[in-house]
């Protein structure tokens, strides 16, 4: 354990600055931030000089009497003057490029990004890879963060799905959110938004450099807040034909035929899966939850009794608590699986199956 | 400043005449029933210490989580509880009443007057702190917990909390109803207690800076308690103010804490300008610069801060000439605030210096606030904002100046009418080793999180990447420093009261005002017969 510390330690670069911009525009922000820098660093030096000369110069122990000055209008006009003529000079070029930070138009790809506890969800929405759609749940394992394996190079900055686009083009994110506010934040595109429920709002960034890009849910959101990474993956266009064609081949694969009748040991072991991914980080993988935050499915009055009920939560989620809905989440089969899993997992027994095609029926 | 006093104004003047004198309850009674200033100052700046020590607490288990990456000592729900009462304890908690009680102590005797307007209201605003506070300590253990929100508490989060919500948001109720009733009792004692000749323009600046600080209170209190009312009735009573699904906006909410909350920063740090500009003045001995300035500099600020409230959002989406509109404006603020600075600059400028424990923290506030200031101005500019926004520059930006501002003048406050409350000299010695201590811890805690902001850590969070080790480490071995320095204080506040080297009236060769024409200890009763102001 110490030993894994110190290794980490040993690995872990410092960093004095922003990240190293990969867009025009981070580039003018970190060129805005070190104007800044320099500006208040001088004003800094001139006011602190003034009152050090003063501390080392005008002392009592060294037999000095005080003037006895107390006004001068001339000097108050000029600090109050000077001032702000530097934050007009500060303010414009950052007014240029405020104005060019939020001109989210003509963009070659639009892609939604939904917040959810405590998940990231992408929908492509217009431009190539249009219909694409997947949800991006961090992939450090929970071994790492709890400290009984050794933290691997990305900790806590890594998703099972990455977001993927093309070197070059305007992307544009809309961002929305199921539950609460989140924020999509990527530092090395000067790109922050905040997502909120109900509403849509847009940010765009054209990223300069291949490359894979990380950042991290930026609003307070509940308890798994610091564990909703965002990787972007900055690819050249044909590697962004290739990979919108598999994520086509595999959108296509998923689509089961919704008559299908799948057997209890099927949807159970399908159910596992969903379970871990989307339901675990409150109900906990023992199904015992975290009471009263979250409570229990293991020997739940809903998990053990109607099925109805037990589809309705799941599929409408009850308005008010962190149970969100989770119909526009998970396909039908997805639903279908965690029902039945969760009737039948840990001390549950209900022994029944809720099938794909009840999941359609209750949907309408 | 010149003052006649006939010759039962002070001192001698309570001995006898006065029916009620003496005749006070003892014990417990006493604290419970009093309306002397002076009792319910002390009762205050003692709450305010305690809740200090609370928050502190608080704070040295989030950094302690925050030691290492990974999750070690508290789970992240309960991370979350920690940092929202740590923020609302130390604000509403530690900060204002610590405030409160210098002015309960202080106005009065800077005024002239013989107590505050409203006695029995001044014995229920202390009193209803405590209620308050331990509502908000009890939070945590009600099921469920503490609210996990942020002090900021955003909605929608605030409506999937468990009980312990609420508990903050009667909390808030009754810390609100405090500070209304404090600040009705300071602008009434101002503007009709003072002495015969105390014109306003005469008067103190750490009076002056209370009256402004007053009515910003009276103005914003009354929109937080309206806010969280808001979010209480969205959690049980079916409205939808902050749901889009019914019709509501969670940004609402946002707007209106805003509304409130930029205010709110400079009620934190104004009463602090007023300290600093005393202590100042007295340690150069010579007269504040631009006494008229700094007057309308504070009402300026205080003004402007109702105009800038979005700049907390930019990042909400709001549309883009709400967003220049709003940095504009948050750049006009610095304008007065700089003015100060320069102010308090040539004011030490040919005076004749001392460096005893006040005047070291105050030097030590300007110095450091005028960082926070920087920092602000940084994150004023919404361009740039979008890197900082909701990371650990922002914290660093707030700590540098609600500490090494607000605190850090308390600080200097503290140790400079010691002599005057207690009738006893502080230890020097070991209160420039509390100033140095202070300072270095400090700059160690909160420095180095300006670069962990720059490089994208957010706040709020219980664990994070790798690359922010060492700063984190850093930060963390700080923070415990400054949190055992505080220790220091209080020994030395306690010995202080307990005994030492006997204080005369005025004790400070360059201080100036009434409060000093009174014996030390501060007699019960000062001021019985009102004094002349020449
Ligand atoms: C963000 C946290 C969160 C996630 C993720 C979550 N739930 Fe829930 N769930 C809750 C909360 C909170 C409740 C309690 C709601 C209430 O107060 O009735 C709940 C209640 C339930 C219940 C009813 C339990 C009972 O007997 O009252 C079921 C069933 C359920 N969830 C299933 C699921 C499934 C299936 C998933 C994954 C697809 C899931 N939940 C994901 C928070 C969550
Ligand atoms: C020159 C004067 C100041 C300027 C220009 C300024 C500017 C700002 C800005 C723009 C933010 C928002 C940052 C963000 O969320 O991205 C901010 C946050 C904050 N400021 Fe200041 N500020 C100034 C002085 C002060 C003072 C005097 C205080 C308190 C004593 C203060 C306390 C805070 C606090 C508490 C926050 C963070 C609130 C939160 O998100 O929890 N600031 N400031
Ligand atoms: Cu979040
Ligand atoms: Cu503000």
């Amino acid at each position: 354990m110490a030993l894994a510390t110190l290794a980490e330690v040993a690995w872990a670069d410092y960093q004095l600055n922003f990240q190293e911009p990969a867009t025009k525009l981070a580039r003018e922000v970190y060129d805005l931030h070190m104007m800044m820098m320099y500006i208040c660093g001088a004003i800094f030096v001139g006011v602190f000089g003034v009152m050090f000369y003063s501390v080392f110069k005008h002392r009592k122990s060294s037999g000095r009497t005080a003037a006895t000055f107390h006004e001068n209008t001339t000097v108050e006009m000029v600090w109050t003057v000077i001032p702000t003529l530097i934050l007009i000079a500060m303010v414009w070029p950052v007014t240029k490029t405020l104005i060019a930070m939020r001109d989210a138009s003509s963009a070659d790809i639009t892609i939604k990004a939904t917040g959810y506890q405590w998940k990231w969800g992408y929908d492509y929405i217009k431009g190539e890879g249009e219909g694409i759609k997947f949800m991006s749940v961090l992939s450090t394992p929970r071994d790492q963060i709890e400290g009984r394996a050794p933290k691997g190079e990305h900790y806590l900055l890594e998703t099972d799905n990455n977001v993927v686009v093309p070197v070059g083009k305007k992307i544009r994110i809309l961002t929305t959110a199921e539950d609460v506010i989140h924020a999509w934040f990527v530092p090395a595109f000067a790109v922050k938004q905040d997502a909120v429920p109900g509403f849509i709002r847009d940010t765009s960034f054209r990223a300069e450099r291949e490359g894979i890009y990380r950042g991290q849910c930026a609003e307070l959101c509940g308890k798994d807040h610091g564990f909703m990474p965002i990787v972007v993956e900055v690819v050249s266009a044909e590697k962004y034909a290739v990979w919108v064609a598999g994520q086509k081949k595999k959108l296509a694969a998923a689509a089961e035929d919704p008559q299908k009748v799948w057997t209890l040991g099927e949807l159970k072991q399908r159910g596992e899966t969903v379970y871990a991914q989307n339901c675990a980080a409150c109900h906990q993988p023992t199904g015992k939850g975290l009471p009263p935050a979250f409570p229990a499915i293991d020997g739940s009055k809903i998990a053990t009794g109607p099925k109805e009920a037990h589809l309705n939560i799941v599929l409408n989620g009850k308005t008010g608590t962190s149970m969100q809905a989770f119909d526009k989440q998970l396909s039908d089969t997805d639903i279908a699986a965690v029902i039945t899993y969760e009737r039948n997992a840990w001390g549950n027994h209900a022994g029944d199956m809720v099938q794909p095609a009840d999941v359609k029926a209750a949907r309408q | 400043m010149n003052a006649t006093t006939t010759a039962n104004g002070h001192a001698e003047g309570h001995a006898g005449g006065h029916p009620d004198h003496g005749h006070q309850p003892a014990g417990l009674m006493r604290w419970l029933t009093t309306t002397n200033h002076k009792d319910i100052g002390t009762m205050y700046l003692w709450f305010s210490f305690a809740m200090f020590i609370v928050g502190g607490c608080m704070a040295l288990m989030i950094r302690s989580e925050l030691f290492q990456p990974g999750l070690q000592i508290v789970k992240p729900e309960f991370f979350n509880q920690l940092t929202t009462l740590h923020g609302l304890i130390m604000v509403f908690g530690a900060i204002m009443p610590a405030f409160v009680g210098f002015a309960n102590w202080m106005i009065p005797l800077q005024i002239g007057a013989s107590d505050m307007a409203f006695g029995r209201m001044n014995n229920w605003s202390f009193w209803l702190l405590p209620p308050a506070a331990l509502l908000l300590v009890l939070s945590m253990f009600v099921p469920g917990g503490a609210a996990a929100a942020g002090w900021t508490l955003y909605p929608p989060l605030t409506i999937q909390q468990g009980m312990g919500m609420d508990m903050a948001i009667f909390a808030i109720h009754i810390l609100g109803m405090s500070s209304i009733m404090g600040s009705i009792n300071i602008i009434t004692t101002i503007l009709n207690l003072r002495a015969p000749g105390m014109t306003l323009m005469k008067m103190p600046l750490f009076s002056w800076t209370w009256l402004v600080t007053a009515y910003l209170i009276i103005a914003v209190m009354p929109i937080l308690a309206g806010v969280v009312t808001m979010t209480l009735t969205d959690r049980h009573f079916g409205t939808h103010f902050f749901s889009a699904a019914g019709g509501g906006d969670p940004v609402l909410f946002q707007h209106i804490f805003w509304f409130f909350g930029h205010p709110e920063v400079y009620i934190v740090i104004i009463p602090g300008f007023g300290v600093v500009s005393q202590v100042i003045s007295a340690f150069s001995r010579k007269p504040v610069f631009g006494y008229a300035s700094m007057v309308y500099a504070i009402a300026a600020i205080g003004i402007l801060s109702f105009t800038v409230w979005a700049h907390h959002m930019y990042t909400t989406g709001m549309p883009i000439s709400a967003q220049l509109y709003f940095m504009y404006a948050t750049m006009l603020i610095a304008v007065p605030t700089g003015v100060k600075i320069f102010n308090w600059t040539a004011t030490m400028w040919r005076g004749s210096l001392s460096f005893e424990t006040p005047m070291l923290f105050a030097i030590g506030f300007i110095f450091l606030f005028t960082l926070g200031g920087f920092s602000g101005l940084v994150l004023a500019m919404a361009a740039v904002d979008v890197q900082m926004q909701d990371t650990y520059y922002v914290v660093a930006h707030f700590h540098y100046t609600m500490v090494a501002g607000a605190l850090f003048s308390a600080f200097a406050g503290a140790y400079y009418w010691l002599p005057k409350w207690t009738g006893h000299m502080y230890n020097e010695k070991l209160g420039k080793v509390h100033f140095w201590l202070s300072f270095i811890f400090f700059n160690m805690t909160f420095f180095v999180q300006h670069f962990l902001g720059i490089a994208g850590m957010p706040r709020r969070i219980p664990d994070y990447a790798l690359q922010f080790t060492e700063f984190n480490q850093i930060s963390t071995i700080g923070a415990f420093g400054f949190g055992l320095s505080q220790l220091l204080f209080l020994y030395i506040a306690i010995s202080c009261i307990k005994g030492g080297e006997k204080a005369p009236a005025k004790p400070w060769d360059g201080a100036e005002g009434l409060e000093w024409e009174v014996p030390s200890p501060a007699p019960h009763h000062t001021w019985v017969v009102q004094p002349i102001v020449k």
